[in-house]
């Protein structure tokens, strides 16, 4: 199959690659630029977590073409942390124990983080509903929630 | 089959002492910031140099025939290196092996990872195809021919069961029936465990009560598809990284499977993407080790989701009977059960499992348990959490609650009645050892959910759970660095994300240093000695007594280097608080020397200071909890909201308290979501309907409460630190839990799962004119 040649923003970084007409931007992500960190969990938009931002919007990275990504701003976990400093999602996830095998994570995580973007004092139940897309089977949610939470707040008082 | 536990197995018995660091939070989680900043690595994560993508061809059919299968067309893609079908693989005489909790036939093994003389199953292998890219092999895939001759097929249990049902397996009678019977059947096995007179029992009671429940399978639903990567190198050596529970139960399969040498076969574990006991058979690996041997390249095979739903787990669909006696003041009499348990296209279920927790929380003298084992036209189960138990549950405390009404008492306090306690004899065999059964049900009773006010349709329900400690092999290695810091090598894989820490505390704990000084991470099947996988929540209790053991063994090889410091006799030195020290004034004066001090002069004084242990873990400890639900019942759409939770549970001794309650609120959720959604739909062609997370359709986070948890601990008598397995009571009652607030908020009883909103409409419509009546 022909290869079509995409140049694009990733995380800040000017991306170029080649892939199928086929392959999806998590494909892309994960097999032609080798940046696992988003993860396949069903490949049809039910579980969110090949969750990433497309110019500012959440995605399920498994929905959208590779092919159709050229001039867009795209944001993946990788791209989550500054430097060695975590996010403060990112640490109120470990610190809450909001994360067993862990799989789920970094789409829950980029979920949320536009989730607090869009509305920096989320009720539990707005939390709830927002990360309704993102399945997780380890924790029942608890603790993510309770995570949320707490990021929230030291980011609105940060 | 019960496991027994072996004469040569280990336990250490609990030592009451004050401990500094198992029991609270550690200071940092080694697994936790690779994996919130997408860099900790899973099974489909991994690539090496020159792979191929490896597909599977799946059975459309239920059951069927396979005539002929003719690769021609498909090698002749351009870029496919290799296709293998069942001629590629050896077929394999009956030998079972114990495999998680359920027990496992190589016969079957390698006809479920590709068939040979039949499909039994709509995703049944039949073919894989190595390519240079997925698109080349599903290419590949689609002219691979394969000629079928469609049989009858069978889906249900109970039709299954029936005499003229379609046999799978031709050559299957049923076993445990005397004599056995000419006729072959899709009840591959019968089991049956006695106690004292059941009839008498039943003379005995005030009031019986029997009936019937069915369940549907529902899946592990762990979000990372199963994924494999061989590599067959040129010299004959095998690499696999995979997704597993037990790389060490792996390698010896596939070793079997392909009549491989165990030494020629590295097995890594992965970073692992949930479980749940799903991971703990293989799939993918024999065909891509083969792939890989055929093409010369290394290969990697990643599920689809579709995939994960029609060709691994599910846990068993039953059918079950439950009747129990009581006399008028509450007292049980008698129980009996009868387990009628899907075990899939092969025989093994989780049916000698469940049969073993049925009564096993409460003193009955009396009781009858006969279970089956049944073939059918689905996937072969696998263990998930817990596997078996929370069917039973489902009928045995549904059971208990009528009961518990009908003598005019509250659920609670009828159980805590009949509660099994130590020194109550089970119907399965050993006397039960000290345990916390009681405690949790005094804990519930005692809570302030059971004093929060309920309103029109809702209603309160209560249900409890028991499950084992699995021990089995288990090995671990401790490395101290010339710097005084800790190297453990796990053998057992951490299925949770928090197995590591949980050791390293224990490790921590016994050479008194700070956790942070230990790291923990899981070797490679060539590192350690055999371990069984992690299953029967053995993951901490069993690796910790393996790490007690290593720790205690470099323990004493420091007191030797701090001997020939000083020149004493090694048992003239002992070990405290991080530090070798004199045992006594009478040895000499001399400063106690830490292990960093002991580590950097090693070296000279006989070797590294290292620590080892291969042990056969005595199984023991069981796990009890009590769980309290209240729902609210919308009798419009019969959808049921759980307006809040409370599990109680008996850990023993829990290392890592917030972690466990992730565990208990995770356990709980998967069984809220077993309870209210989840099922297996299959058309009338015997295709699974709903092989995707949009109509199989797991718990989201605005379905569910918060879980209050509540953790009680009455020490394991076999264990150090008196630690218990935690990981799987939690799913147990949650179903019998919902269905009994359920009939308190409306008058109505369930006994089909799921209880979703189409069956509990029905039950609410058939009962209108009976309680308008009344």
């Amino acid at each position: 199959m022909k290869k079509v040649h995409i140049s694009t923003t990733i995380n800040g970084d000017e991306v170029d690659f080649l892939c199928e007409p086929t392959q999806t931007l998590l494909d892309v992500l994960r097999d032609e630029l080798h940046m696992t960190g988003t993860k396949e969990g069903c490949g049809t938009g039910d579980c969110g977590a090949c969750s990433v931002t497309l110019d500012g919007t959440l995605v399920c990275s498994c929905l959208v073409l590779g092919a159709e990504v050229g001039d867009k701003s795209i944001e993946t976990i990788e791209g989550m942390a500054q430097g060695e400093e975590l996010h403060p999602l990112q640490q109120k996830f470990i610190d809450h124990v909001a994360l067993q095998c862990g799989i789920c994570t970094p789409g829950l995580l980029v979920a949320s983080k536009k989730l607090l973007e869009r509305n920096p004092d989320p009720s539990e139940e707005e939390i709830r509903y927002w990360l309704a897309g993102n399945l997780c089977r380890c924790t029942g949610y608890q603790k993510i929630v309770e995570a949320v939470a707490d990021a929230a707040q030291e980011m609105r008082s940060a | 089959m019960a496991p027994k536990p072996g004469s040569f197995s280990t336990s250490i018995p609990y030592e009451e002492k004050k401990l500094k660091i198992v029991g609270t939070e550690p200071a940092d989680r080694p697994d936790a910031v690779d994996k919130v900043t997408g860099r900790a690595r899973y099974a489909a994560d991994y690539n090496l140099p020159g792979q191929l993508i490896g597909k599977v061809l799946r059975s459309p059919h239920a059951h069927a025939r396979v005539l002929s299968i003719d690769t021609a067309a498909a090698e002749a893609v351009p870029g496919v290196k290799a296709v293998v079908t069942r001629d590629d693989f050896p077929d394999m005489a009956v030998e079972h092996a114990a495999s998680g909790e359920l027990m496992i036939n190589f016969k079957d093994v390698t006809r479920n990872m590709m068939a040979r003389e039949k499909v039994f199953y709509d995703g049944h292998p039949v073919a894989a195809v190595a390519a240079v890219s997925e698109s080349a092999a599903k290419k590949a895939l689609k002219l691979i021919k394969v000629e079928y001759e469609v049989l009858p097929h069978v889906i249900d249990v109970e039709a299954a069961m029936q005499s003229d049902a379609p046999i799978l397996h031709e050559d299957q009678f049923t076993k445990g029936v005397d004599p056995t019977p000419e006729k072959p059947s899709n009840i591959a096995t019968r089991i049956e465990s006695k106690l004292g007179d059941i009839e008498a029992g039943f003379d005995q009671a005030d009031l019986v009560i029997e009936r019937e429940f069915r369940t549907k399978p529902v899946h592990q639903g762990y979000i990372e598809p199963q994924a494999s990567i061989a590599n067959y190198t040129d010299g004959g050596q095998v690499e696999v990284w995979t997704s597993t529970q037990g790389h060490f139960v792996f390698r010896a399969q596939i070793a079997k499977l392909l009549q491989l040498d165990m030494s020629k076969i590295t097995v890594t574990a992965a970073e692992l993407g949930g479980g749940f006991g799903g991971k703990n058979n293989v799939y993918l690996e024999p065909l891509a080790v083969v792939l890989s041997r055929k093409s010369r390249r290394p290969v990697k095979m990643v599920m689809t989701r579709d995939e994960v739903f029609r060709a691994t787990g599910p846990t068993s669909g039953t059918h079950t009977k439950v009747k129990i006696g009581v006399t008028k003041d509450g007292r049980i009499t008698a129980g009996q059960a009868e387990l009628n348990y899907q075990s899939g296209a092969f025989a093994g279920s989780s049916v000698p499992m469940a049969a073993i927790t049925v009564f096993t929380r409460y003193d009955i003298e009396n009781v009858l348990v006969v279970g089956h084992d049944v073939t059918c036209n689905r996937p072969k189960v696998a263990a998930y959490r817990a596997p078996g138990a929370p069917m039973i549950a489902f009928g045995v405390e549904s059971v208990l609650d009528e009961l518990a009404e009908g003598v005019g008492m509250d659920p609670v306090s009828f159980r805590l009645k009949n509660a099994a306690r130590e020194g109550t004899q089970t119907h399965y065999g050993p006397k039960l050892g000290p345990i916390g059964f009681v405690e949790t049900l005094e804990s519930a009773q005692a809570h302030p959910h059971m004093q929060e006010k309920l309103g029109p349709n809702q209603g309160r329900g209560v249900a409890t759970g028991f499950w084992f400690t699995l021990g089995k092999e288990t090995s671990a290695t401790l490395n101290v660095g010339e710097d005084g810091t800790v190297n453990v090598i796990m053998g057992t894989v951490d299925v949770t994300g928090g197995g590591r820490s949980a050791l390293a505390m224990v490790v921590a704990e016994e050479l008194g240093i700070p956790t942070e000084k230990v790291r923990v991470k899981s070797g490679d099947t060539t590192a350690l000695g055999f371990n069984f996988m992690t299953a029967g929540s053995r993951g901490t209790a069993a690796g910790s007594m393996a790490t007690v053991k290593a720790s205690r063994d470099a323990i004493q090889k420091a007191c030797e280097v701090a001997a020939r410091i000083w020149e004493v006799e090694t048992e003239e030195v002992v070990w405290e608080d991080g530090h070798a020290r004199p045992a006594s004034t009478n040895v000499g004066d001399f400063e106690p020397l830490s292990l960093a001090d002991l580590a950097r002069r090693a070296g000279a004084l006989g070797g590294t200071i290292a620590g080892h242990a291969e042990l056969d873990v005595a199984m023991g400890g069981p796990g009890f909890g009590t769980h309290i639900v209240d729902v609210e019942v919308d009798r419009q759409t019969g959808a049921v909201k759980v307006l809040r939770y409370t599990l109680v549970q008996d850990a023993g001794k829990a290392v890592y308290p917030k972690f466990i309650e992730g565990q208990f609120q995770g356990g709980a959720v998967q069984g809220i979501g077993m309870a209210l959604n989840e099922e297996y739909i299959y058309s009338e062609k015997g295709t699974l309907e709903n092989p995707g997370f949009l109509d199989y359709r797991v718990p989201v986070a605005s379905d569910v409460p918060f879980i209050n948890t509540e953790i009680v601990e009455v020490p394991n008598p076999m264990h150090p630190y008196g630690i218990r397995g935690i990981g799987e009571v939690p799913i147990i009652p949650p179903i019998a839990a919902l269905s009994n607030a359920i009939y308190h908020a409306t008058g109505v009883r369930l006994r089909d799962h799921p209880l979703s909103p189409p069956k509990v409409l029905a039950a609410l419509d058939e009962a209108a004119p009976a309680i308008a009546a009344e």
